[in-house]
């Protein structure tokens, strides 16, 4: 129970922003009405992706400091994990995008910057496959994935702020905290943030678990052959 | 270590020299492109266009150009270098000859374009500046993915898919700033693109500076 508290955690605080998401009030803002309760999911699964996509840099580094594969195991999945927020983040925000801005995708900054991310990380699992011997690829995929996050960071940190974009915090526009998250809003946006990274954590150490199983599998099938 | 650099770039370039094997093919790839788009738009094309066009003629040639820097080297070869030079000396040296072919080869191609398509731009400093950043970039950004690429096979789609999202964001600032330098407008506009531009420039330096040795452990 010790070890599992957090998983507990995820879901009632998940339970807790749907509900209260949904039901609790939220300011009226000129242009996005009720929309701005994606907010809550739209955001978190950014904030996922990232704390995510750190965790696989983190782990690429320890790679190449101790060259343990395990190390090497834990940065990819993490990396999987976190494109797959990407996508739900971008889902989210085409969604969005379609009512307020009236369109499925525009020609803005952040939008591409954070296209092009996913774009880079989907390379990161081409460059894996294409790579069959187990150190060489964990040492030049974890080289790769320093390199994809430091640029990622550039995409959508910074990119976004020098020049013109629709996105609120960038590009002249006032970021939402001036508008409205002194409110009702970020009772509900922290507990969402931590519950979606939570789940996108429990998700990780599933996959990596599947991994190790399926490593022992193999292992035991060729040496059952053997005998 | 400036040692290193140095006679490690008189290798590279005596080598070409001597082949002219990656400078010729480079020179024919860009031309027959340049020509067959002058044909495809019958020798009118619009300010936008002309930009956009410049610049995918760039992306594609410069990735053509640098692809080759890691493959040239035979086993044997590769080992001796190795054990003789440092892998941060072999890569900086890498970096500054593939500037310099890149340079070479946007001077080229503003020329050929400009003989076959016309030449609009207005403000034509700030565009050099622009051909030389991203010259520069293309350049950095590619060695680093051609060297990761080389250790997995030299498989040309691995080199282009692995470089062009990292490009992405890159040639969009270019071809704004290029935009701007076309149409004229005045330097305040330019200086958020030129700052992003020389950003990017120097922090991938940065990174292929630190990583390049773990890719260059056999």
């Amino acid at each position: 129970m010790r070890r599992v508290w957090w998983k507990y955690a995820a879901i009632i605080l998940l339970i807790y922003t749907f509900i209260a998401g949904f039901l609790l009030d939220v300011p009226r803002l000129p242009i996005l009405h009720e929309t701005i309760r994606n907010l809550y999911f739209h955001v978190s699964m950014w904030f996922g992706m990232i704390i995510l996509l750190v965790c696989s840099l983190v782990y690429s580094i320890r790679y190449l400091g101790n060259s343990d594969l395990k190390s090497d195991l834990w940065a990819s999945e993490a990396a999987k994990v976190g494109v797959f927020f990407g996508f739900l983040g971008l889902a989210t925000g085409m969604l969005w995008a379609k009512y307020t801005w009236g369109a499925w995708w525009v020609n803005d900054s952040k939008l591409n910057g954070a296209a092009a991310s996913i774009l880079v990380y989907l390379a990161y699992f081409m460059l894996r496959n294409s790579l069959d011997e187990e150190q060489k690829r964990a040492r030049i995929s974890a080289v790769y994935s320093i390199f994809a996050f430091s640029l990622m960071m550039v995409f959508i940190m910074i990119l976004p702020r020098l020049t013109d974009s629709l996105h609120p915090g960038n590009g002249g526009n006032p970021s939402f905290g001036k508008y409205d998250l002194d409110s009702n809003m970020r009772m509900v946006f922290y507990p969402a943030i931590i519950g979606w990274t939570l789940i996108g954590v429990w998700i990780w150490q599933i996959r990596i678990r599947m991994a190790l199983i399926k490593e022992a599998m193999y292992t035991l099938e060729d040496s059952q052959k053997r005998e | 270590m400036i040692q290193e650099i140095k006679f490690l770039l008189q290798k590279e370039i005596l080598l070409e020299y001597r082949q002219k094997y990656a400078f010729g093919g480079l020179l024919l790839y860009t031309i027959s492109t340049i020509f067959i788009c002058y044909l495809s738009f019958k020798g009118f094309i619009d300010i936008p266009g002309w930009n956009a066009l410049f610049w995918m003629i760039m992306l594609f040639a410069s990735v053509n150009a640098i692809a080759k820097s890691f493959i040239a080297e035979s086993k044997g070869r590769q080992l001796y270098l190795y054990s003789l030079a440092s892998p941060q000396s072999v890569i900086i040296a890498k970096i500054i000859y593939n500037t310099m072919l890149m340079l070479v080869l946007s001077a080229i191609n503003y020329l050929f374009y400009t003989l076959f398509l016309g030449n609009p731009v207005q403000d034509k400093l700030m565009f050099l500046i622009c051909l030389v950043l991203g010259s520069t970039g293309f350049s950095i950004v590619l060695t680093m993915v051609s060297s990761i690429a080389s250790k997995a096979g030299n498989n040309s789609t691995l080199m282009a898919v692995l470089s062009f999202p990292l490009l992405i964001p890159f040639m969009i600032s270019l071809i704004r700033l290029s935009k701007n330098a076309i149409d004229g407008l005045d330097y305040i506009v330019d200086y958020p693109f030129i700052l992003m531009l020389s950003a990017i420039n120097l922090i991938v330096l940065i990174l292929s500076f630190i990583l390049f040795p773990y890719l260059w452990r056999e």
